[in-house]
């Protein structure tokens, strides 16, 4: 992994970001015979400023919205060329230019069938140009276009669903993942390689700029999102559930005070259960619940 | 004509980011280590290397000081100590 | 070989012979002949491509970029609103120096929705750095997309090409035309050798962040690239003719009775043709008159139009685009031509007609050079209807 880095240091991520931490282990998972197709955004910005890359893959960035539609291309000279079973293509970028503005090129290329892994690394908002509200942004977060100041608690959209609507095309693989768990991770990205076809991973990355937190606590602040029960960890195949991380839920009051992006709601019991609701029913939704372990005989 | 335009890896050797560190940088025991790879996996940097118990390490060069080796190597063999200021060492 | 076809079938038969890897793109009148042309060849087995059905034109455009810069030629064409919603793709493959060539249709622009003929969609992308060459008819749009190959992947050049053919007339129209057969556009077209190209084994990094400090200069390279490819042309042009018989000259302007003509006609596309025949009309009267058909509208050929009209008394532009609020487009680079020179026309006259699809008549032929006198007409549209000025006003 060292000799030849495929994610090199020496980019200009901040000090602990979930989406540098996530997009290394993707490429590393994926290895050197991969081409990426990259959105504008934190990563592309941070891995390539001329004269220096970040990238030891073909790596090519085109715009904000069409890293599905380039990748789709580069699969297309990939098939005309013969070359495609021996190369993969991995179509990435952040959850602004996933679930909005690129959401037409995903549904394009799943619906086309194309032999592409898309991830979405999801910090939960327009990070590059400042903390802007994206369709992914939870519920009641406090964004620079959602500002939890004086009539509103935030955001007052919910999560837009994309991994389920990447699993309603019957794709292959779908699945979403954690920085905060890297080997779970990595299993699934190795997973979705080896299978044929249109796969969607989508990451939970941290942030610690946008999300308001320290540097060094992107695994337990990663982690408490998945324990809460906010950030399911589920796989589909052809649109069947298959998978899921299970949890002995914890308060979602725990993830909250972790971050300075919901401090706003700490005083505020009313907003904390309609965030706890929206937890709930996820676990309910995907059955996250750790069965209770038969105490030993 | 076509002015800069691409990259190759081989010719970007990075920005020497180790120059963000002002308060902390990871230390490393060699004493409990496992060889789990976890400090590996989880650098956004990528700058940690090594094989065999007791015998990874950081490229300072590039290491931002963030602490995620330190958050999370499960012996506690990687503490943060304050960082070396070039002025202190004179 | 010489067969009576369609605009659109003629042009799919000559992408055929240049074999693209990857054709992509989205339905939008009056392309989709060429396209639907082109996608029974691929099922058929004759053509053997990858052919993409994207969702958008955005995607098209995007899906052509990836395959270009995977090492492969390829392929698309579109109209109207169709380029202008790969607008932003369509200046991303100029600035990433990809060869990609794209027929456009050219097709008026809503609002109103208009499916007829105008050029104002292809010239309100002139600044993106596409060479953009303008069919007069079927033979030359034919030859043209062999010749758009051959300049964009030259390795001086690296350079997408736009080739524009007035929609429904040329597109849907049926002329005798001689397809280049197999073998001899092999001989003219070489195999594609990409400069650089997406390949694990020799990765690169593309589309990379220049800031101010590295930005311009690669502006500066495409503007450079485009002035050194006047010549470049030319010398394409004397291929072509050595390969299949037909001589473009130097590829950028036709001049049609203008050596010793009083009054000139500047215009572009297929309406030369009917300019064409009011010249020889109105020569066989007596009337010295003439037409310069522009062809390469990007780069614009400055020289060579000063050089064709220099010592022409008068000359009319007549444009089949407006740039709302000021000026129209191709009589403004007209003008500029002769500004501070030596020599130039008395009277460069500015019309603006034929948009949205409206009929351009001998009549209106004859018209224009009518108006074309002593006094200058800075800019008038023509064959307006004055009474539907007076309805359709809010109330």
């Amino acid at each position: 992994m060292e000799n030849s880095p495929l994610f090199k240091p020496g980019h200009t991520a901040c000090a602990g970001c979930g989406q540098a931490v996530a997009a290394r282990l993707v490429i590393e998972a994926a290895g050197a015979n991969t081409i990426i197709a990259n959105s504008t955004g934190c990563l592309e910005v941070f891995t390539t400023k001329y004269p220096e890359t970040a990238w030891g893959v073909p790596w090519i960035h085109s715009l904000f919205e069409n890293s599905a539609a380039v990748a789709s291309g580069v699969e297309a000279a990939l098939i005309y060329l013969g070359k495609k079973d021996k190369i993969n293509v991995i179509a990435q970028g952040g959850d602004g230019s996933t679930g909005d503005i690129g959401l037409q090129a995903i549904s394009g290329m799943l619906e086309r069938g194309h032999d592409i892994l898309y991830v979405c690394y999801d910090n939960e908002a327009y990070m590059n140009t400042g903390v802007q509200r994206s369709g992914l942004t939870p519920f009641d977060t406090n964004t620079t276009t959602s500002p939890a100041s004086g009539l509103s608690s935030g955001n007052l959209r919910p999560k837009k669903p994309v991994p389920e609507i990447c699993a309603a095309h019957g794709i292959p693989y779908v699945a979403t993942a954690s920085a905060g768990f890297p080997q779970d991770l990595t299993r699934k990205v190795k997973k979705a390689i080896s299978t044929k076809g249109p796969k969607y991973i989508q990451v939970h990355v941290p942030c610690p700029l946008g999300w308001r937190h320290e540097s060094n606590q992107m695994l337990p602040v990663a982690k408490m999102a998945v324990e809460t029960g906010l950030y399911p960890l589920f796989e589909y195949e052809f649109g069947v559930l298959s998978g899921r991380k299970q949890i002995a839920p914890k308060p979602v009051e725990e993830y909250l005070r972790m971050q300075g992006r919901f401090k706003h709601l700490l005083n505020n019991p009313g907003e904390i259960r309609k965030i706890q609701d929206i937890a709930d029913s996820n676990i309910k939704k995907y059955n996250l619940k750790l069965e209770a372990q038969a105490p030993n005989a | 004509m076509f002015g800069p335009l691409t990259v190759k890896p081989k010719n970007s050797k990075g920005d020497k980011t180790g120059s963000w560190r002002t308060l902390l940088r990871p230390h490393y025991l060699h004493k409990n280590c496992i060889a789990c790879k976890m400090c590996l996996m989880i650098c956004p940097e990528g700058c940690v290397s090594g094989k065999e118990k007791n015998a990874f390490s950081v490229d300072y060069t590039f290491c931002k000081g963030c602490g995620l080796c330190a958050d999370i190597c499960p012996k506690k063999d990687i503490t943060m100590v304050a960082e070396v200021l070039e002025e202190e060492v004179r | 070989m010489k067969e009576f076809v369609e605009g659109s079938h003629a042009i799919a038969e000559v992408v055929k012979s240049c074999q693209p890897g990857v054709i992509s793109a989205y339905p939008i009148t009056p392309q989709t002949h060429i396209v639907e042309d082109l996608a029974q060849m691929v099922s058929s087995g004759e053509l053997k491509s990858q052919f993409v059905n994207v969702e958008s034109e955005h995607s098209a455009a995007s899906v052509v970029l990836g395959a270009s810069a995977t090492g492969v030629r390829v392929y698309t064409a579109t109209s109207s609103q169709g380029l202008f919603y790969m607008q932003e793709v369509v200046f991303n493959i100029a600035g990433m120096r990809l060869p990609v060539v794209m027929t456009c249709a050219n097709r008026a622009i809503s609002a109103p929705i208009n499916i007829w003929n105008d050029q104002q969609d292809s010239i309100s992308l002139r600044d993106s750095g596409w060479f953009q060459i303008y069919a007069e008819d079927n033979q030359e749009a034919v030859d043209f997309h062999l010749i758009a190959y051959r300049l964009a992947e030259d390795k001086r050049v690296m350079l997408p090409v736009m080739v524009c053919m007035d929609g429904f007339i040329l597109t849907h129209g049926m002329e005798t035309v001689d397809i280049p057969e197999q073998d001899k556009v092999n001989k003219f077209l070489p195999v594609y050798k990409p400069l650089y190209k997406l390949d694990p084994a020799d990765p690169i990094s593309l589309g990379l962040l220049a800031d101010p400090d590295y930005y311009m200069e690669t502006r500066f390279a495409i503007q450079e690239t485009m002035r050194e490819s006047i010549s470049y042309l030319s010398e394409i042009s004397k291929e072509f003719n050595n390969a299949f018989g037909r001589d473009y000259k130097d590829l950028l302007v036709e001049e049609y009775q203008v050596k010793d003509a009083e009054k000139v006609i500047v215009a572009m596309g297929s309406v030369c043709g009917t300019i064409k025949e009011v010249v020889d009309e109105q020569r066989a009267k007596g009337k010295k008159v003439g037409l310069l058909r522009i062809i390469s509208y990007r780069p614009f050929p400055y020289a060579r139009i000063y050089e064709a009209l220099k010592d022409v008394p008068k000359v009319a532009v007549l444009d089949k685009a407006v740039s709302l609020g000021a000026y129209a487009p191709v009589a403004v680079e007209i003008k500029s031509a002769f500004f501070g020179k030596k020599k130039g026309p008395k009277v460069i006259s500015s019309f603006v007609g034929g948009l949205g699809g409206r009929d351009i008549t001998m009549e209106t032929i004859h018209e224009v050079f009518r108006r074309l006198g002593a006094k200058e007409v800075n800019f008038d549209f023509v064959d307006l209807k004055p009474e539907l000025l007076k309805e359709g006003t809010p109330c």
